[in-house]
């Protein structure tokens, strides 16, 4: 795990550094085109991107185990992730308002995501080859092929012209207005989930298909149990194992979704940030909350490991 | 996950491999079939767009401005006046583009670091997979956005990098298949004769896992094209005046929306169909290479036509 942050913090660093087409060049070109400055200093530009050393040196600044031009140690390992460029904060003040929006909005999507998908995959697994197989599966594909970008802004537009129902734009705190914030997120959380759902819905049928021909369940069959017992508590229970994986999986698909839907859904959260962090080319903002979305990618796949292990007898962790 | 079946595929007898799969995708995969039919409507529409527009793609009818559906713009006129049906057509066209060639970059480059991985094994496969562990714990659309926002958009780049980023991630899937085949005695027996390794690679493991590979680079086709038009609608993607169907939603059409609604139905509706055929084409394709999900169905003893061997789901 911690190797794997210390390539990401890598692989993110290179990427703005090694990638042909320059940020100075970027900056600079922004800076002249919004008049800021007729002549621009590149060598300033530089100098404020902390460019003007060699490679090695940025990366042990950037981290934290090679001083500042100051002199002091100040890098993530401090906990010091950088300053905006154009604004008056660091980048992690900027994240902390954020991310509880994305994070709200991730679960609900989650919840919802999973509560499509678990019937109707089973359902699916159960009636394999017939029509409501195909229907199911259908519905599961049509989930993924539909894209979020459209489907968010169909949902803004029809209810308000149809109903004139408008979801609210401003945030509201969950702690003022429970409700108010619920009603919110409810419709990106859909839009969010049904993409989700897809996947999980195609994989709970793959997984009930194949624990379905398993001796156990010819077994408990033969024993004469009814069928509700032998999917739910014999199937489903084993089938489900991996399709927890399947969630670990989808995260990444969900903070990709994430910045479309807080985009269409006007949502102040991390995407929204991300976007507008990169339209302004604030890299040292950008390569700050990827590293975080890296961080946090790292543990929730911690996390599914570990429950992996709690729902999985046979998964040992030595 | 197809390693061990990977093995098989190439024995099964096939008396003519197109013509086979053919008529067992007619007969078994009714969704595949219609999969498969809108597949080959997006190619044709794609190679054809030229011919089939009604209109270029650009012109403008400035006397109509967002007009709705009528016998002369079938599907109406965007906010410049343009005529949806046919940037629609052109849409078609960047999506076969990008759908195919990202496609076959990822693949190959799936396949290269893969087959190299899984063959070579030891510390450079250690080495390798780190970076693709990196790659990979990062989201999709942020890290695309984020190379794209400093390499710049256009048609070339949003294929290399869309293809670099999305087959390293697919490594994994023809690493494991690579792995796999690579126990076989036959490569023992390729070692022993003193092959070069290069021909152990192209002759003895890459043929063996041709399924997996042409499994991979069905399922990417869909998302390539979806993560496309993400990438155009948030202003990442192909830059206008070409019409990419993400980008004919953001730009002008989400301005208006509330004006006229046909220019954001019809680019959506294309993409939604699109990416369903394409996918339920591939997922056909899926079940017929991959001998292990074939056959049986859900409930026990109704149609369950052969036990899988049980060393086959251990490894």
């Amino acid at each position: 795990m911690i190797p794997t942050l210390f390539i990401v913090s890598i692989v993110i660093f290179l990427l703005i550094r090694l990638i042909p087409g320059s940020i100075v060049d970027a900056i600079v070109g922004q800076q002249q085109a919004f008049g800021i400055a007729e002549e621009v200093d590149r060598a300033a530009v530089e100098r404020a991107l902390g460019l003007d050393v060699s490679l090695a040196t940025q990366y042990g600044r950037w981290i934290g185990v090679v001083p500042q031009a100051e002199g002091n140690f100040s890098g993530i390992l401090q906990g010091d992730f950088g300053n905006s460029m154009w604004k008056p904060a660091t980048v992690l003040e900027e994240v902390a308002i954020r991310w509880p929006v994305t994070l709200e909005l991730g679960i609900l999507a989650l919840i919802i995501g999973q509560l499509i998908a678990l019937p109707i995959g089973v359902f699916s697994a159960l009636r394999q080859d017939t029509w409501g197989d195909y229907i199911a599966r259908s519905f599961a594909i049509m989930c993924i092929a539909v894209p979020g970008f459209w489907l968010g802004t169909m949902v803004i537009v029809f209810p308000s012209l149809w109903w004139g129902y408008m979801p609210p734009i401003a945030l509201i705190p969950f702690t003022e207005d429970p409700i108010g914030n619920l009603e919110m997120f409810i419709l990106p959380a859909i839009v969010l989930g049904m993409a989700m759902s897809g996947m999980t819905m195609r994989m709970t049928r793959t997984m009930m298909l194949e624990v379905l021909r398993q001796d156990y369940i010819r077994t408990a069959w033969a024993k004469g149990l009814r069928e509700r017992v032998i999917v739910i508590r014999h199937a489903l229970k084993n089938a489900l194992i991996p399709v927890i994986t399947v969630i670990g999986w989808q995260v990444p698909i969900l903070v990709g979704g994430a910045v479309i839907i807080e985009q269409i859904f006007c949502l102040p959260g991390m995407g929204r940030l991300f976007l507008n962090a990169i339209q302004l080319r604030d890299y040292p903002l950008v390569s700050g909350v990827t590293l975080l979305f890296g961080i946090g990618m790292v543990f929730i796949n911690l996390i599914v490991d570990v429950t992996y292990g709690f729902l999985d007898p046979r998964v040992h962790y030595r | 996950m197809a390693d061990s079946s990977s093995g098989r595929v190439v024995e099964t007898k096939r008396h003519s491999a197109l013509v086979g799969f053919l008529i067992r995708l007619v007969k078994e995969k009714p969704l595949g079939t219609v999969g498969g039919v809108i597949t080959l409507l997006l190619l044709l529409t794609g190679i054809f767009a030229d011919v089939l527009v009604p209109y270029p793609y650009y012109e403008l009818h400035t006397a109509d401005i967002l007009a709705p559906p009528s016998a002369r713009f079938l599907m109406g006129t965007d906010f410049m006046g343009r005529d949806l049906l046919s940037r629609v057509i052109f849409g078609a066209r960047v999506s076969v583009i990008i759908g195919l060639s990202a496609s076959a970059m990822a693949t190959l480059v799936a396949t290269f670091i893969g087959i190299l991985c899984g063959y070579i094994g030891g510390k450079f496969d250690l080495v390798v997979q780190r970076f693709v562990d990196a790659v990979m714990c990062l989201p999709n659309l942020i890290i695309l956005i984020f190379i794209i926002s400093i390499v710049g958009a256009g048609i070339l780049q949003i294929i290399l990098v869309l293809g670099t980023v999305w087959g390293i991630g697919g490594s994994r899937l023809i690493r494991g298949a690579a792995i796999g085949v690579k126990e076989n005695v036959y490569v023992a027996a390729a070692v022993a004769i003193g092959c070069p390794t290069t021909r152990i690679l192209t002759r003895h493991i890459l043929p063996n896992i041709m399924a997996p590979i042409i499994i991979y680079f069905s399922t990417v086709v869909p998302g390539v094209i979806l993560t496309e038009a993400s990438l155009s609608f948030l202003g990442f993607g192909i830059p206008p005046p070409m019409p990419s169907w993400g980008s004919m939603l953001s730009l002008g059409g989400r301005k208006y929306m509330f004006l006229s609604q046909w220019p954001i139905i019809w680019p959506g509706l294309a993409l939604s169909i699109v990416v369903y055929g394409v996918n339920m084409f591939g997922d056909a394709v899926r079940d017929i290479l991959d001998p292990r999900l074939r056959g049986g169905v859900g409930r026990y003893g109704v149609g369950v036509k052969k036990e899988e061997k049980r060393n086959d789901s251990k490894k």
